[in-house]
């Protein structure tokens, strides 16, 4: 699967915030979307994700599909999707359910989560919210993963969890593009945006 | 590689959790944890009926006559107290980019959300009808109408209201603007509601049946409604 992006402008309350932002992603390859605060990066990954549209521009998937986009996508933003009166283990299969997958104790496992699997989401810490979140990527199987900050608040152990989980990903053909202001821990593409005042 | 059995999302289309179902079971659970959910729309209902014979003076007569009007009209104020966190708490935490980001079209996702809403605050208050139109003096034949009315009548309130639960998703305070919105909306649920419970006149077969047609159309029609209102306000 590859996806391809050009003249990509998304225009948010009359301000635009990007203009004609292009890129090229194919199997196997993960792009890093770097930049300063503001400058739209998280914007791009919800326009990508099909959750805001585009006020030009078009992203074509190859090969074509009938699902729409979305369908195709993780999309893990700043908000984690818990709930917090819910557990861990309640809220992870549920949105394994919603999404279409089953995996849901084996990502329990693979993030490292199991000794707070049945607590309340409410009790879990920043870290392990964030885990939780990016225990979708292991629970259901979709090729296209868009990650907002991926990073943020993860502990070395975690980070190099998620590392690795990026590295098998691209190894049989999965597509990242991921905000990011840390490094990624993968092999990647850089698209800097800038700030238009 | 790229014709990885791994990522294609059609092979896991089989035998796995249906979607809608995880969703209702969810929406109950947690309206059951926190609380109050249930206990806020029949606490609130209670206080309306308490309070109207201390307003309109202790004449049963004229209670008895009013009283199916007052039922529906403290069952619509119940219905719309906790409307607006329907889909906001949802939007604020992330999950409504999880709906959209699922297989699942949006509309059904509104619908189950309208039933585990109304099973939570909506049958409360039927269940707890035939207890106030009691206290408020009506007869006890005339009670398997307003519970009639009510157990029809209530659904078409709830997902109304799921249309302004949509439009004021991102409004911190959209409560008091969504009853603004909702309220004209429901009036023609009210007015065969009303009529259904407890007219004299007209009889029961023909408002009832009315306020069926109108709760079928509410199925049909508002989460499409809802989810357009959704879909826009992701902008």
């Amino acid at each position: 699967m590859q996806i391809e992006a050009s003249g990509l402008s998304v225009e948010r309350g009359g301000r635009v915030i990007f203009a004609g932002l292009g890129f090229r992603l194919g199997a196997g390859e993960a792009l890093a979307v770097k930049g300063p605060n503001g400058s739209g990066k998280s914007t791009l990954l919800r326009a990508l994700a099909g959750l805001l549209p585009l006020a030009a521009g078009q992203i074509a998937l190859t090969p074509e599909t009938e699902a729409r986009r979305g369908e195709l996508c993780h999309y893990i933003g700043h908000a984690d999707a818990l709930k917090p009166a819910l557990s861990l283990i309640e809220n992870l299969a549920f949105s394994a359910a919603l999404l279409g997958g089953q995996d849901v104790e084996r990502a329990i496992g693979r993030l490292g989560l199991a000794a707070v699997a049945d607590l309340p989401a409410a009790y879990l810490s920043a870290g392990q919210k964030r885990r939780a979140a990016l225990a979708r990527l292991v629970a259901v199987q979709r090729p296209f993963w868009l990650l907002d900050e991926p990073l943020t608040a993860l502990d070395a152990a975690s980070q190099t969890v998620i590392g690795e989980l990026m590295q098998a990903h691209l190894a049989v053909g999965g597509l990242i593009v991921a905000a990011t202001h840390a490094p990624l821990p993968v092999t990647a593409r850089e698209l800097v945006l800038g700030r238009a005042a | 590689m790229s014709q990885s059995p791994q990522l294609n999302p059609q092979d896991s289309r089989k035998a796995r959790p249906a979607p809608l179902r995880a969703l209702l079971l969810r929406d109950l659970r947690i309206g059951r944890r926190i609380g109050g959910a249930v206990s806020m729309g029949v606490v609130f209902f209670l206080c309306l009926v308490t309070i109207t014979p201390f307003a309109v003076g202790p004449d049963q007569a004229l209670l008895a006559r009013i009283g199916p009007a007052i039922l529906w009209i403290a069952a619509l104020l119940a219905t719309l107290l906790g409307l607006d966190r329907l889909l906001q708490a949802d939007a604020e935490d992330g999950s409504l980019d999880l709906f959209l980001t699922s297989e699942t079209p949006l509309e059904l996702i509104v619908l189950v959300k309208s039933l585990a809403h109304w099973l939570l605050t909506g049958l409360p208050l039927v269940a707890a009808s035939p207890i106030f139109g009691l206290m408020l003096g009506l007869a006890p034949a005339e009670l398997p109408r307003v519970v009639a009315s009510l157990l029809v009548g209530t659904p078409a309130l709830t997902l109304l209201g799921a249309i302004g639960a949509a439009l004021t998703v991102s409004l911190r305070r959209g409560g008091l603007l969504l009853a603004v919105l909702i309220l004209p909306l429901a009036v023609p649920v009210l007015i065969f509601g009303v009529a259904a419970a407890g007219d004299p006149i007209v009889g029961f077969k023909t408002p009832f049946l009315i306020l069926c047609g109108l709760t079928l159309a509410a199925v049909a029609l508002t989460p499409f409604a809802a989810a357009a209102a959704l879909r826009h306000g992701a902008e």
